[in-house]
């Protein structure tokens, strides 16, 4: 096929078990793909006021136009209404989705409707086959994919995106698990698939893109240009050695890590070793692995040889781990061992939730059982303490099932969850979405409070803040580099590259990629001006469905606890909050300090 | 002296595909539908990959079926196929009980390692590479 083939949209009506495949080079060509594409979809898909529950929410996934031509395009979009925030969903996800969406012939799917029965979706190239899921609806994500392995086609070239009892249970931050290790992880895109009773989704590839005869030698050229910088970058040495988590014990070091629920921002020297990237690598680490189409290899899996009943039976169990779950179970939750970080990552990866909001969900929850306010009536019995793994696995399961109304309400969000029972102080969302690990400084906040996503990799404040140490700034300083930081990505989200290769894909760069497939007419400027038109694009859709910032809630611990930068002032943050507002067009109402 | 292509390390290979895409690029292609290598995980990414390629046996079945002489052995070791004389019998891919014959649907042709070493160029775990035919793998 040719690359103009690919700009097809695939819908997919999960109610009438109907599909029609539209091509879209309107959308493609102005918007690139991914997020691009996919929020211009979702305003066409999702009305206002949709609950993000029913069936009238769409899942849309998307890819770009460098997907399956570039090294380290490897990354799907995600985009619903999140059930989580009532507000924008927005998630990425590598694994072998975005090849295999593309190799199968689309730039996007759009799943709409709701099955009346378990369902799950065999996609090869032009026909969708609905088969029914009964069979494997309450099994656990693993196993469900183990299943679907066996008797769908195309080992080794598709996807497998499935979810777990969380999705079906409507857990609303149940995630979606792709390859078994790899996650649709925030906001909730797992309970969506639930609501619409969808399992998995099978797509194989099974085409390849033809470069134009007249750009081939452009096109090798510029490859290997691109594979040359991506091998040679620091990105190689920092994400194939020790992985994400490389940088847990420095973090934690400089005081820029929640540690209990953000008690204090960084956990005793013992505990950091011993959940550090290189004591997992030298203790736990069995293989590294990439995601098709990348070198760098950064996915981290851990095998875990336990002794589960006398008499010798032993279990191997592989686990992935990255830094961001080794801090929401071990930092956030007090653990004090590599080995029962993974025992608690296994559990909420098998039960298909995000590790994240699972993490600052239960560390409320505890300091909350601490302080008195939650009793062990609320929690069925489980006496919530620090560092205990068996508790916590428990607690795990009955967010799940959710025996009671409390562990109803911890399955709807820490923002939900500390509305009824009180503790907002120390309820650590941000926009709905459970915080990430980092109190590195004014930045990271703003990142989370204002990021389209409310996820810190918007735009990347964390980062900021730690190159920022030492120096002066102004508000309007760190507010501008977080919206041009933010705005960059947007294209970065489009085409889709991981943003570990960011360095990779400049502005330059990506023209050159692009023009060597037959893509022309782009330059920095379009693409930056682009990134500007999908960010505002986001936030229209987030105001549109009720965001405001003059109401964004924070959590009043974060200004209790120093960070690296000192301690923060909220009237700062709110200044700041006023100024992006200005920035994207969206003037703050001055409202009352609290 | 005469090479091939050989898995030096499997244990090294973090399953990118980067060989199955170099491999198919040579062609023009993005994707990997025209390449003589493919990478899977071993029944669960857990339990590592498997490398599938040409190994160029001695006295390969491959060749030996062939009804129309299209494969024939080549010199020092491995196949050569002659595209001209292959009619799409697809006994070839039959034979091989590695699954080292890949087969190109749209032109109804068997695809074969030819050994250039392109794809070894983007393994950057050495996880496969180039070898002299006489020595193991």
């Amino acid at each position: 096929m040719k690359a103009e083939d690919t700009k097809r949209v695939l819908s997919i009506d999960l109610t009438k078990k109907d599909i029609h495949i539209v091509e879209r080079r309107d959308l493609f060509d102005e918007y690139l793909g991914g997020s691009g594409v996919a929020i211009k979809l979702l305003e066409e898909e999702c009305k206002p006021g949709t609950d993000p529950l029913h069936a009238s929410n769409p899942i849309i996934f998307a890819v770009g136009p460098l997907t399956a031509l570039y090294p380290s395009a490897s990354k799907t979009v995600a985009m619903f209404k999140s059930p989580l925030t009532g507000n924008l969903g927005e998630s990425h996800c590598g694994g072998r989705s975005a090849m295999a969406i593309k190799l199968a012939g689309y730039g996007a799917i759009v799943i709409k409707g709701s099955s009346d029965l378990p369902v799950y979706l065999a996609v090869q190239g032009d026909a969708v086959h609905f088969r029914d899921a009964s069979s494997i609806w309450g099994v656990e994500a693993h196993t469900a994919g183990r299943i679907l392995r066996e008797v769908e086609k195309g080992a080794g070239i598709r996807t497998i995106i499935r979810i777990g009892r969380a999705g079906e249970k409507l857990v609303r931050y149940a995630c979606a698990v792709c390859e078994t290790y790899r996650h649709f992880g925030r906001l909730g895109l797992g309970a969506v698939m639930g609501s619409k009773k969808l399992k998995a989704i099978v797509i194989s590839a099974d085409k390849s893109i033809e470069i134009p005869e007249a750009t081939r030698r452009e096109y090798k050229k510029v490859y290997d240009e691109l594979h040359d910088v991506v091998v040679k970058t620091d990105a190689m040495e920092k994400y194939h050695d020790l992985g994400t988590s490389g940088k847990i014990y420095d973090l934690n070091k400089i005081g820029g890590m929640a540690y209990k629920n953000l008690e204090s921002a960084s956990a005793p020297e013992e505990i950091a070793r011993e959940l550090s990237g290189e004591n997992f690598a030298e203790k736990l680490l069995s293989r590294r692995v990439s995601c098709s189409h990348c070198p760098i290899g950064c996915v981290h899996l851990a095998s875990l040889r336990e002794l589960y009943e006398p008499g010798y039976y032993f279990k191997t169990t592989t686990i992935p781990y990255d830094n961001e779950p080794i801090w929401a179970t071990g930092f956030m939750l007090g653990l004090r061992s590599a080995e029962d970080c993974l025992r608690l990552i296994d559990i909420i990866d098998k039960s298909g939730m995000d590790v994240m909001s699972t993490g600052v969900l239960l560390a409320w929850a505890t300091e909350a059982f601490e302080k008195g306010l939650l009793t062990t009536e609320q929690t069925n019995g489980l006496a919530l303490k620090w560092g205990d793994v068996q508790v916590y696995a428990e607690a795990i399961q009955k967010i799940v099932e959710m025996p009671t109304e409390f562990y109803q309400n911890l399955a709807k969000g820490v923002e939900h969850a500390s509305r009824v029972y009180g503790g907002q102080d120390y309820a650590l969302a941000f926009g709905g979405n459970e915080m990430p690990e980092y109190h590195t400084g004014l930045a990271c906040y703003l990142n989370n409070l204002t990021g389209a996503r409310h996820s810190h990799l918007d735009s990347a404040g964390y980062d900021l803040d730690q190159k920022l140490m030492g120096k002066e700034f102004s508000l309007e300083e760190v507010v501008s580099a977080l919206v041009q930081e933010e705005e960059w990505r947007q294209i970065l989200a489009s085409l889709v590259v991981c943003f570990f290769a960011r360095k990779v894909y400049t502005a330059d760069r990506i023209v050159k990629a692009l023009n060597a497939v037959g893509i022309e007419n782009w330059t920095a400027e379009r693409l930056e001006d682009l990134g500007r038109v999908i960010h505002r694009a986001k936030m229209d859709f987030k105001f549109r469905e009720g965001f405001s910032l003059a109401k964004l809630r924070i959590p009043k611990r974060i200004f209790e606890v120093p960070t690296p930068h000192g301690f923060l002032k909220e009237a700062e943050m709110r200044k700041a909050i006023a100024i992006y507002g200005r920035m994207i067009g969206r003037e703050v109402p001055v409202m009352e300090q609290r | 002296m005469v090479k091939k292509l050989a898995a030096l390390d499997v244990n090294k290979c973090i399953g990118c595909m980067e060989c199955m895409f170099a491999c198919s690029r040579r062609v023009g292609r993005g994707g990997f539908d025209k390449s003589a290598i493919r990478v899977r995980s071993a029944g669960g990414i857990e339990r590592g990959f498997v490398i599938i390629v040409c190994r160029a046996c001695e006295n390969p079945p491959c060749a030996r079926v062939c009804p129309t002489g299209a494969l024939r052995e080549r010199t020092g070791g491995g196949v050569i196929l002659d595209e001209e004389k292959c009619i799409g019998c697809v006994f070839c891919v039959q034979s091989c009980i590695l699954g080292a014959i890949f087969w190109d649907n749209e032109r109804n042709k068997p695809i074969l390692c030819k050994y250039c070493g392109e794809c070894e160029d983007y393994c950057v775990h050495n996880a496969i590479g180039l070898v002299d035919l006489n020595v193991g793998g």
